[in-house]
This record gives structure tokens, C-alpha cells and sequence, in this order.
């Protein structure tokens, strides 16, 4: 792709976007390095809530009178805007969950528990977040499947030579992967799992948690099945994700949770489910936040998601410049140009929880823990990771205060 | 026109108050119920079909609604008479729509396609016309009788 000016973004300029950026702690603006858990939130977004919370609000889909019109207009006007970012068919495809996690949850469940059983193989990988691990661990042994992984080789890229073997041991029927590492930012092969996926007859499902708020996410090109993200990690509020599937699909699956709006008609004997995407939409969802997830994918959508990629490209790689000065520390995952904006390390024998409270009274906030990908941990041989992760509104500056920091970890705990 | 004139003109208020095509056909060639679900208005369709087994003779349709669905069912009877069971299970919903000609708001669009719905659905059942997309994936629906 060509790079011109229009690919590039103002880090700087963005900041004034986002009121907690422009709070000061101890005199300077905490450096946030913490987007990968969640991101910071525009005014743009925030306004549409409140202006949606002051004069469109009602609950949706059944109301006659205009309020009501107004609020179901805004939230369907949502779905429609995550139509698009993902490039999906049709709005009957958009299903709103709470969260990328529920999203895989309802399909590990409805699809799962009915397609899967003794003889088939659920394959993940060692680099999965526990959201799209344990759901399908759990499914798996429940319906007597087998449950394989795709092993990562020592840079945190998965090792694709080991297909043939899982391929070898059973009925592959699901292949699920994170298009983004939420660990250490590699960016996975989706589009070739997908194929390898549909040659063994196996469905693709994709946590794009944290591949959506970083780079272009098209569901046609990756080839895949299913498709999960939160809002929460791009700008948007907390509380609502969505769910891609393949219309057949979402057809022939049974529902996931039950009650109010997912039912087209109850009886004492028998019930009849709603068409899609309703049928997955039980009970008042999270309405105004659907509406902030709208006005965040627009937010998103306008700086251009090729512009933050690249932005995230060139601070990974002069972050990963920088973190190489601080003795003893060790960074893992692949080289800049194949990973997002997201660093996992260590320093020396120091463990991760008091790196970053050190770290905070430095006004650097990072995160440390296992990030839940504890068979990563186990892989990499470390009980937990401090991890620094980008955004949009991320700027060299805070890399340095950063690097300062540990500096200073070094000094006092080293 | 006052917005309660423009909902309910004169030809949906008749309509509603005389339904044509109201009521059960005895041994339907095709039947079929259907719900609304943001209302829980319900109508039952029943067709009886020419001797070339394809042409729709008659119409008719029980249950309960509002006074747009019942309308809108009560044009749908008529505006079929006559047409084959694959041209019907493609007519345009805008073909209805417009013969109700009057502006409608989402949730009211379901109450005014309700009929239509439910008539194509049981055209699929007896003929095997494609199923109407709002209809797909039923089949997995809890049944404990």
C-alpha cells in the first residue's frame, strides 16, 4: 500500500479528543499504556451517549410511540455501523452481546454443544486469551471431543507445521484463533487457518478483540465463520460487543440465552424463536452503549484504521528500540512489523506486579499479571508479564517516561 | 391532514372494520400461522388453489391485531386472488406496502407485513416456494408437545 499523508494520524493532536489524557498527576498527564485491557474514551463518543441518554432514550423494538422509534432507529443504526466495519453481508448477521467474551460463549454453546462429540477435535492455540480458550475446553469436554492446540515457536508465531498432525488425530470441527495476540501483539495467519479450517470441514472462529481497534477487520477477506469484538477496546463503552456469523449458520443454531425479545411466540408447550438477529438478543440489551459503540466505530473508522496500524507499527518498533537500553530486560513476541501496538516483558527477576507499581508512582500505567493467556505463560516459562500497550493517542513521550521508569525498577528493586 | 388521518384513512379504517377474506377455509390447500413478536399479534392464513393446483382461488385469515395488520391482511387477500403461488412467494413487500399507502414506522411495518409474511410461509409449506428470510431458522424451535 502506498503510504501517504492522508495514512498517517496526529498522536498528539487526537489527545485533546480524550478528557483523562488531559488530567495532570503530579504535574504531567499519566502516561496510559494500558489500551490493550481498554482504551480511553473520546468526547465524541461520550457526547453521543449523553445526548442519547438526554433525548432519545427509551427501551427498544416494541414501543409504537416516537421515543421509542427514535431510541430502536439509533440503536439499529448501530448494528448497521458494525455491519459495515466488519464488511459483513447484512445487519441479520450483527449480533449484540455484551462483550467479545459472550460473543464467544454463544458460540461455543449453541454451536458447539450441538455439532460437536466424541471422535471431532476442538483446535485453539497456546497464544488464545482464556475467553477463547476455556469456552471451547469446556464444550469440548462436555460433548466428549478432543480438545488439540497449535503450539507457538519461541517468537510467539503459531507453528502451522504442526496441522497435519491435529488434522491426523480426529474430526477437526472448530478452529478458533485471536486475530491479535492480546499477550504479545502477533498477528496470526487467520486467513490461511481459515482455509485449512473449511478443508477439514471445521468452522473458523476469530476473537478480533484485539485485531479490531488495531487494523481493518474484513470477515470476507479472512475467510472466516465467525468473528468476535468488544467496543470497549476501541473508543466505545463497556458492556457491549458484537457477534459475525455466517447467516446459515446463525440459522440452524439453536439460541443461547433465553426470555424477553429472542422469541417470536410462547405457549405452555412450545416456544418459537425470533428471526435473526433477535433469536440472540435475549432481554433490554445495553442500548445507549450500543449507540457509543456506534459513534466509536465512527471515531475509529474517521482517523482510519490504517492510520493507527501504522501508528502502532512505528511505536512498537521504537519502543521495542528503547526497552532494549534497560539491562535485563527480555521482550517477547515477533518483530514490529508483525505484531500490534502491544509489549509484553520482563526485567530481570523482578516480578511484574512490582514493576508496575512502581512504575504508577511514575505516573506510567501499565499492566502485569498473565493477562488471562496462562498456557502462554506457561509457555514462555514465566509465571506473569508486565505488558505496554498502544493507541491511537499513544506519543513517543510516553514510551520514554517509560523507559525511565524501569530505569528507575532497575535501581530500587534490581 | 391530522396524523391520525394519515394512519388511519378511510380505506385501512373500512378494511378494519369489514375485513375481507375473514375467516377459515375448510381442507386449505396451504395454511400457516404466524406472529408478530413486538406485539404478539397473531393471524392464521388459509389458500385454496385453483384446479391447476398453482393459481390462488381464495384468501382467507384468522386472529387477532392491530387495525394495520388486520387491514393490511385484508388487502393482501385480495391483492393475491388470482396469481400463481411462485409469483406470490416473490412479490415485493413494497407491492402491499403500497397499496396500503400509508407511512409507517418500523414497528409498524411488521404489523402491516405480517400477513404477507405468514402467506409465503405457508406457501413454502405446501409448495415448497423459498422460504421468506424472516422465517429461516425455526426449525430449531422448543416443541414439548
Amino acid at each position: 500500500m502506498a503510504v501517504t499523508a492522508q495514512t498517517r494520524l496526529d498522536a498528539h493532536r487526537l489527545r485533546a479528543d480524550f478528557p483523562y489524557l488531559e488530567e495532570l498527576f503530579n504535574a504531567k498527564p499519566v502516561a496510559f499504556l494500558d489500551s490493550a485491557a481498554s482504551t480511553q474514551k473520546p468526547r465524541q463518543v461520550l457526547d453521543t451517549m449523553r445526548d442519547f441518554y438526554e433525548h432519545s432514550y427509551a427501551n427498544i423494538h416494541r414501543g409504537v410511540y416516537r421515543l421509542a422509534v427514535e431510541a430502536t432507529a439509533g440503536y439499529e443504526g448501530a448494528r448497521e455501523k458494525v455491519r459495515r466495519f466488519v464488511n459483513a453481508d447484512s445487519t441479520r448477521e450483527i449480533v449484540f452481546t455484551r462483550n467479545a467474551t459472550e460473543a464467544l460463549n454463544l458460540v461455543a454453546y449453541a454451536w458447539g454443544l450441538d455439532n460437536l462429540g466424541p471422535g471431532d477435535v476442538v483446535v485453539i492455540t497456546e497464544l488464545e486469551h482464556h475467553s477463547n480458550f476455556v469456552p471451547w475446553q469446556y464444550i469440548a469436554k462436555r460433548t466428549g471431543a478432543s480438545f488439540a492446540h497449535i503450539p507457538i515457536d519461541d517468537l510467539g508465531e503459531l507453528q502451522l507445521d504442526s496441522l497435519d498432525g491435529i488434522a491426523a488425530s480426529g474430526n477437526v470441527k472448530v478452529v478458533a484463533n485471536n486475530l491479535v495476540s492480546n499477550s504479545l501483539g502477533t498477528i496470526n495467519p487467520v486467513e490461511k487457518l481459515a482455509e485449512w479450517a473449511h478443508h477439514q470441514g471445521a468452522i473458523m472462529v476469530v476473537d478480533a478483540a484485539q485485531a479490531a481497534p488495531h487494523r481493518a477487520v474484513d470477515v470476507q477477506a479472512l475467510g472466516c465463520d465467525f468473528l468476535a469484538f468488544s467496543s470497549h477496546k476501541l473508543c466505545g463503552p463497556s458492556g457491549v460487543g458484537a457477534l459475525w456469523g455466517r447467516r446459515e449458520l446463525l440459522e440452524e443454531m439453536s439460541p443461547f440465552n433465553l426470555g424477553g425479545e429472542m422469541i417470536r411466540s410462547v405457549r405452555l408447550d412450545q416456544t418459537s424463536w425470533n428471526e435473526l438477529p433477535y433469536k440472540f438478543e435475549a432481554g433490554t440489551p445495553a442500548i445507549a452503549e450500543a449507540v457509543g459503540f456506534g459513534a466509536a466505530l465512527d471515531y475509529v473508522t474517521e482517523i482510519g484504521l490504517d492510520a493507527i496500524a501504522r501508528h502502532e507499527h512505528e511505536l512498537t518498533a521504537y519502543a521495542l528500540e528503547r526497552l532494549a537500553e534497560v539491562e535485563g530486560l527480555v521482550a517477547y513476541g515477533p518483530p514490529a512489523d508483525r505484531r500490534a501496538g502491544i509489549i509484553s516483558f520482563n526485567l530481570g527477576e523482578i516480578h511484574p506486579h512490582d514493576v508496575a507499581q512502581v512504575l504508577d508512582w511514575e505516573g506510567v500505567a501499565v499492566r502485569a499479571g498473565h493477562h488471562c493467556t496462562q498456557p502462554l505463560m506457561n509457555r514462555l516459562g514465566v509465571a506473569a508479564t508486565t505488558r505496554a500497550s498502544f493507541y491511537l493517542y499513544t506519543v513517543p513521550e510516553e514510551i520514554d517516561r517509560l523507559v525511565e521508569g524501569l530505569h528507575k525498577v532497575r535501581k530500587a528493586l534490581g | 391532514m391530522s396524523e391520525f388521518d394519515q394512519l388511519y384513512r378511510e380505506v385501512i379504517l373500512d378494511h378494519y372494520k369489514n375485513p375481507r377474506g375473514h375467516g377459515l377455509l375448510e381442507d386449505p390447500g396451504a395454511q400457516a400461522e404466524g406472529q408478530n413478536p413486538l406485539c404478539g399479534d397473531e393471524v392464521s392464513i388459509y389458500v385454496s388453489f385453483r384446479e391447476d393446483g398453482d393459481t390462488i382461488d381464495e384468501v382467507k385469515f384468522s386472529g387477532r391485531g392491530c387495525a394495520i395488520s388486520q387491514a393490511a391482511t385484508s388487502m393482501l387477500t385480495e391483492l393475491v386472488q388470482g396469481r400463481s403461488a411462485t409469483e406470490v412467494a416473490a412479490l415485493p413487500k413494497d407491492d402491499l406496502l403500497d397499496e396500503i399507502g400509508i407511512p409507517l414506522t418500523p414497528v409498524r411495518l411488521k404489523c402491516a407485513l405480517l400477513g404477507l409474511s405468514t402467506l409465503k410461509l405457508a406457501l413454502h409449506k405446501a409448495k415448497g416456494t423459498p422460504l421468506p428470510s424472516e422465517w429461516a431458522g425455526s426449525s430449531n424451535d422448543l416443541d414439548l408437545r
